[in-house]
């Protein structure tokens, strides 16, 4: 394992390292001591490695991530694993707003709670949040599924495409065109593997599924007062 | 009303408040309850550059052969951070057009011609086409609110990437691309189902100010490891604080887009009544690097309705570093051309007149996904048309800058331009022509 303090080495060249280890990959796994609050932590990784860091992580920590596992063990500022594309990213903290935003696959996993908007814009990833999600949360979601082992705040998929949504909890409410769904059987076996993967021990069946009506997915003009 | 009415009624007035187009709009609006969508710019009369001349050399001004000596028109962008800046042959870019909104003929012509001159062609909304990157030799990627297909391989293309706020068009609203021109392929790369209407946000998903867009760009710079140019685009509002702002939160290079700019799709009320013209957004921008100490540091874009080598020329008097071309281009490839007249009349319309860009049914193969339509567009032939008219509009620009004794573009001043009319004079902050007087700037 290589460790690097962030104490003593500057964030451009953990960066600059870990970026190159997509070229030539001379170590797997990686450990950051010494983050306190550090922005763009891990961001761009392109390889299969296994990151670790001490600390809590600022804006857009493991940001357009790829292939890569990262466990932060702390919690994590706004934008956490942004348009990630593979791999997986696991916050043992909480996660500040947009977490997972436009994340087009992978997973992320925040064992605290969720700020506002997590999985905005989600385009393929898989979010599961053992506490609470904030307002707005997959807001626009085009695909993937995000999973709330907690509550959901206003406006839960408001203009949903196909996100997939389960809620343990209670939802303040629902945004425009989201709605519940029957919970099927295939959803059931989709959440009980989602639920195996993320290592999170919840009984699939106490969630409810949420999804997108697709009333807005053509302008009718009956539908203005949606808008 | 037509010439032919008013012989047969010159007694009729038309009124001035409610015109045929007014009232057209009136009953078109009560026919199907929604509000007009189109393509296309602002087509209101607006103060432009027209509105501009050049003092040309005489006595007191010296100035340069113009078949003979050189006149400099190579520009640099991207000097502030990037350890790769730009370096581009003509002050003339491409702005940022969508695959999608445009064919991929379109998008690959557009680099073909872009490339032929040595200068850089852009992205748009729903990522980037092998055709385009392949064909352009230098490629702006635009990481717009809507993320669609933007990934980091892709990021790690790009020649220079630029963060789209807004555009003139439309500034606070977000893109358009209705069901009929989300085909199997834009649906794939936007991850959409096909056919629904794509709405593009108008706010980023991960910050929500300037602060904010401090650390996005430094995101965007790590994972790029400090190696391209970062632009920040903005329609023309409030343009002074905006160039203020981006410059703090770390732009390479600021691109601002004039109302006369193009889209390919919103809402008619939003591309004639919001932003400001190109012209008087260029001394806001100018004036907030100037008093930042960042004029020529961070290098100023300018577009929006930008026609000829003297609009370019006038713009770079105001102290733009470089420009883009939209809907100039297009008409360039072949939108509009007058050969498909026939073919516009049956879907409405008529050459020099269509605007219904989110319709898919451009008759020039453009602005469309229909694979049949496409086919018309060769995009060798189309970007070699491109090509020369970039020459041209560059070789203008010379022809102006020369006859008032400038070796580079990026010499042209405002002391070389006038204004004819008080509005222009105000908005460009130049006198009034056979004057010493600037509205707004003392008596």
């Amino acid at each position: 394992m290589k460790t690097f303090d962030l104490a003593t080495t500057s964030l451009r060249d953990i960066n600059q390292a870990l970026h190159e280890q997509a070229v030539e990959c001379t170590e797997r796994e990686w450990k950051i001591t010494g983050a306190k609050g550090d922005h763009n932590l891990v961001c761009g990784l392109d390889q299969a490695l296994s990151v670790d860091i001490e600390g809590h992580a600022g804006y857009y920590c493991a940001g357009m991530n790829k292939k890569a596992h990262v466990v932060v063990h702390g919690n994590v500022g706004q934008g956490v694993a942004e348009n990630m594309m593979s791999g997986s990213v696991r916050v043992k903290g909480e996660a500040s707003q947009s977490a997972g935003a436009t994340a087009h696959g992978g997973m992320l996993v925040i064992e605290g709670n969720a700020g506002a908007r997590c999985g905005i814009s989600m385009k393929g990833v898989e979010i599961v949040v053992k506490g609470s999600v904030g307002h707005m949360s997959c807001f626009m979601g085009q695909a993937g599924a995000l999973v709330v082992c907690g509550d959901a705040g206003d406006a839960l998929g408001d203009s949903l495409y196909e996100t997939k949504i389960f809620v343990k909890g209670s939802v303040a409410s629902l945004g425009a065109d989201c709605i519940e769904k029957e919970m099927r059987q295939e959803h059931l076996d989709y959440l009980t593997d989602l639920l195996n993967r993320a290592g999170i021990d919840e009984d699939p069946a106490s969630f409810k599924r949420y999804g997108s009506a697709r009333q807005l997915y053509n302008f009718k003009v009956d539908n203005v007062s949606a808008y | 009303m037509s010439d032919k009415d008013l012989k047969v009624n010159p007694g009729l007035r038309e009124s001035a408040t409610f015109d045929a187009l007014t009232m057209q709009e009136i009953r078109r609006a009560a026919d199907t309850g929604i509000y007009d969508i189109r393509g296309f710019g602002a087509k209101r009369k607006l103060p432009h550059f027209d509105d501009l001349l050049f003092l040309g050399a005489s006595m007191s001004r010296y100035p340069l052969e113009g078949y003979r000596e050189k006149c400099n028109t190579q520009v640099t962008l991207g000097t502030r951070y990037a350890k790769k800046p730009i370096v581009i042959e003509t002050p003339v870019t491409i702005a940022g057009m969508s695959f999608g909104a445009l064919s991929a003929n379109a998008k690959e012509a557009l680099g073909r011609g872009a490339s032929e001159v040595g200068t850089t062609t852009t992205t748009g909304d729903g990522g980037m086409t092998p055709e385009e990157r392949g064909q352009s030799t230098k490629l702006v990627y635009q990481y717009l609110p809507s993320r669609y297909g933007m990934n980091p391989d892709d990021l790690r293309k790009a020649d220079a990437i630029e963060v789209v706020l807004g555009q003139g068009a439309k500034p606070g609203g977000g893109g358009m691309l209705l069901g009929q021109k989300i085909t199997d392929r834009v649906a794939k790369m936007r991850t959409l189902p096909m056919g629904v209407d794509q709405r593009s946000a108008c706010r980023h998903p991960d910050w929500t100010g300037p602060d904010d867009l401090a650390i996005k760009i430094l995101e965007l710079r790590e994972i790029t490891d400090w190696q391209v140019p970062i632009y920040i685009k903005v329609g023309a509002t409030r343009t002074y604080y905006d160039v203020k702002l981006a410059v703090k939160a770390g732009a390479d290079v600021i691109v601002v887009d004039g109302m006369q700019g193009g889209t390919a799709a919103t809402q008619e009320v939003f591309i004639e009544h919001v932003g400001i013209p190109t012209m008087a957004a260029i001394p806001q921008a100018v004036q907030a690097l100037q008093e930042m100490g960042m004029h020529r540091k961070v290098q100023l874009i300018v577009s929006g309705g930008i026609r000829n080598g003297a609009d370019v020329a006038k713009c770079m008097a105001l102290g733009a570093d470089a420009v883009a071309i939209g809907t100039a281009a297009l008409i360039a490839l072949g939108c509009n051309h007058p050969k498909w007249d026939e073919e516009f009349k049956k879907i409405g319309s008529a050459a020099g007149y269509y605007d219904d860009y989110h319709e898919g049914k451009d008759p020039a193969g453009i602005s469309t996904q229909d694979p049949e339509l496409m086919k018309r567009l060769d995009p060798a032939t189309a970007g070699h048309r491109l090509a020369n008219y970039l020459r041209v509009l560059t070789l203008e620009a010379q022809t102006l800058a020369r006859a008032c004794g400038k070796s580079d573009l990026r010499n042209l001043e405002p002391e070389d331009l006038v204004a004819l009319t008080v509005e222009s004079a105000a908005m460009a902050r130049v006198p009034l022509a056979g004057t010493s007087w600037i509205p707004g700037q003392g008596y």
